[in-house]
């Protein structure tokens, strides 16, 4: 029997010792039954939800960036507060994951931590799909080590280039190849995949080409396996959004990244300002023409760009001026044409 | 002369056999067709000897090794932590225990394999390596030792359930001319009734070593995500399996190189499990015969 087939022979055994027995299927109508009945009984079949909306109806699927994720989550959730008759889906398959999808019109919004390429361009202009482009927030790459790293405090973009360049892999493997105060040991990596926005933009801004980099570390398009990563291992380094930073100091050290101007952590201010460069960046939403035809998808869009001055700092994002809010909400009702 | 109907039966049937054959035969095909244009590209003694794998990244390396060694490091581990245990339950609930210890024992062990195995994953990255972490030093997060003792628990049912029917199905004659030769019980089952049952025995494991190459969930999230040509399990591998969910959940295009190293990859274990699967196959039809 093959293993699988063995699984299964062992599952049915199972199934038969405990499913099959008639005060068991007793039970299992009772609570199908109870669960049809409640379902029958507690749709609210008024037109109007508290705020006076119209209540709407429908599903807007959601990919892309996981740098981007926390927020658009955040703003998923209280919209489900208000319009409850809304399916908001929100998945993390990474920007150009997203776009894939986006370009072949299997998802209204697409969350990206950089902007379109020039290819994804040419494939959404081939389907047909037009969409627009809106910045939703800033964010900046923390460089990241284990808590459990005393010797490194900052790092140079230099000595960056020199660890994740493509001619670095199998080559340079110990902290003293960096620098050479730094102990004799090797280092582990751990940094976005390469569906990740986060990647093509971390490589542009470290290495010099969009896509350049070294193989040999941990990928992940999911940044929450990369903090657990780093968290765990003593001679972690990793990069990821300062979001997941915030949400998990007391597992993470941060370094000070110095492009020549002096050592800067990433913080709000450092940010919000530009001092922290080269890994500070816009992230934006991509949204379908198609999509924004629908009164659901529209009143999403306004939804999120009326209340991202709040959400934002609340996921740990950097929120973007009053007035560029406003001006990003015009440029979308200009889109849909209901200015 | 058969009636019409009896002979539609027939004729279904038949057919019900014939698509698991198809698919069989459809799945070896796409393997096989995809990965001609690999190994069109890649020299045969690249893909087996090269020590890196990065076929996503600037400077393409396309070793196999690297899977390999992920794969077999962690089939290992689970090896060792399942077999002793497998064996031992089977010999206890063949030769000492009572029907009715038996009979409650059996359906617990029979849940360990229903649990998803992502679940199992979970516990693996969760549970396991933070209480290893505690004793064992520079036991990074994502390691091959938590994601191998996981599998192993989840292949005790395997070994031991099918151990248990092999040494069932020796004769009783054996043990009571044991018995009559004045043997203990512990020397009865595990110097007459083990060996007489060992090609039985022989397939279990076999077969628990395909279910552990073919695991996926627990090892993706587990033993991590990077290719690492090592044998030490402290630190995070990346087996076949991991290597094509994660080639499979991001953004490839279709056609392109880094496409057609899933289908490499998955020939690889194709080779692998199916060869597996015909050893026990053989075992068992060769060495069956000689204690019945």
């Amino acid at each position: 029997m093959t293993d699988a087939g063995n699984g299964q022979y062992l599952c049915i055994k199972f199934f038969k010792a405990t499913y099959m027995k008639p005060i068991f299927q007793v039970f299992l109508m009772a609570i199908a039954i109870t669960i049809v009945m409640s379902s029958c009984g507690s749709k609210d079949s008024s037109g109007e939800n508290k705020n006076g909306e119209t209540k709407l109806q429908g599903d807007i699927k959601i990919d892309g960036s996981s740098t981007v994720y926390p927020i658009t989550e955040a703003v998923a959730e209280e919209f489900r507060v208000d319009q409850p008759g809304v399916n908001v889906t929100v998945g993390v398959s990474g920007t150009g994951g997203g776009f894939k999808k986006f370009g072949r019109g299997e998802i209204d919004i697409n969350d990206a931590s950089r902007p379109i390429k020039s290819q994804e361009d040419s494939i959404c202009k081939a389907n047909n799909i037009n969409f627009l482009e809106l910045k939703v927030a800033f964010d900046g790459l923390a460089v990241v080590v284990n808590k459990q790293n005393t010797w490194i405090t900052g790092i140079t973009v230099e000595q960056l280039k020199k660890i994740w360049e493509p001619a670095a892999q199998g080559k340079i493997k110990t902290w003293n190849q960096i620098n050479p105060a730094w102990p004799k040991e090797e280092f582990h990596l751990y940094g976005a995949g390469i569906a990740s926005g986060t990647y093509d933009y971390f490589t542009e801004a470290v290495v010099g080409k969009s896509g350049s980099s070294r193989g040999d570390y941990t990928a992940s398009e999911d940044d929450n396996v990369l903090v657990q990563g780093v968290s765990g291992d003593k001679n972690a380094l990793g990069f990821f959004g300062l979001a997941y930073y915030e949400e998990n100091k007391d597992a993470l050290k941060l370094v000070s990244v110095d492009n020549g101007k002096g050592a800067i952590l990433p913080s709000v201010e450092t940010i919000k300002n530009g001092t922290y460069a080269p890994l500070s960046r816009p992230v934006f939403i991509y949204v379908t023409q198609g999509a924004s035809k629908r009164e659901e998808v529209k009143s999403f869009i306004n939804f999120y760009l009326e209340n991202a001055a709040s959400l934002v700092p609340d996921v740990g994002y950097i929120p973007l001026t009053t007035e560029e809010y406003q001006a990003q909400l015009t440029k979308f009702q200009e889109f849909t044409g209901t200015k | 002369m058969k009636k019409t109907s009896e002979k539609i039966i027939e004729v279904l049937l038949a057919s019900s056999g014939f698509i698991t054959i198809l698919t069989t035969i459809g799945i070896i095909w796409v393997l096989i067709s995809e990965s001609w244009g690999f190994f069109a590209e890649i020299p045969l003694s690249d893909f087996l000897f090269d020590t890196q794998w990065t076929p996503l990244f600037t400077e393409k390396h396309y070793g196999i090794l690297p899977l390999l060694t992920g794969t077999f490091l962690t089939t290992i581990i689970a090896l060792v932590t399942a077999l002793p245990f497998g064996i031992i339950i089977a010999v206890y609930l063949s030769e000492y225990a009572d029907k009715k210890f038996r009979a409650t024992v059996k359906p617990m062990l029979e849940i360990l394999a229903a649990v998803p195995t992502v679940v199992y994953g979970f516990f693996a990255l969760t549970v396991v390596t933070p209480f290893l972490q505690t004793f064992i030093p520079g036991l990074s997060t994502f390691n091959a030792l938590s994601a191998g003792i996981v599998m192993g628990i989840m292949i005790i049912p395997v070994i031991s359930s099918l151990s248990e029917d092999a040494l069932y199905a020796v004769p009783k004659s054996l043990r009571e001319a044991s018995y009559g030769m004045g043997a203990t019980k512990f020397q009865t089952a595990f110097s007459v009734v083990v060996p007489a049952a060992s090609s039985g025995i022989l397939v279990a494991i076999i077969l628990g070593i395909a279910r552990a190459v073919g695991e996926t969930m627990v090892v993706a999230i587990a033993a991590g995500q990077q290719p690492n040509l090592t044998l030490d399990a402290r630190e995070g591998v990346e087996t076949i399996t991991a290597y094509i969910v994660q080639v499979s959940l991001g953004d490839v295009q279709h056609d392109s190189m880094e496409y057609k190293t899933i289908f490499a990859a998955g020939i690889t274990l194709f080779i692998f499990t199916f060869l597996l699967n015909n050893v026990s196959y053989w075992i068992k039809k060769k060495y069956q015969e000689r204690y019945e």
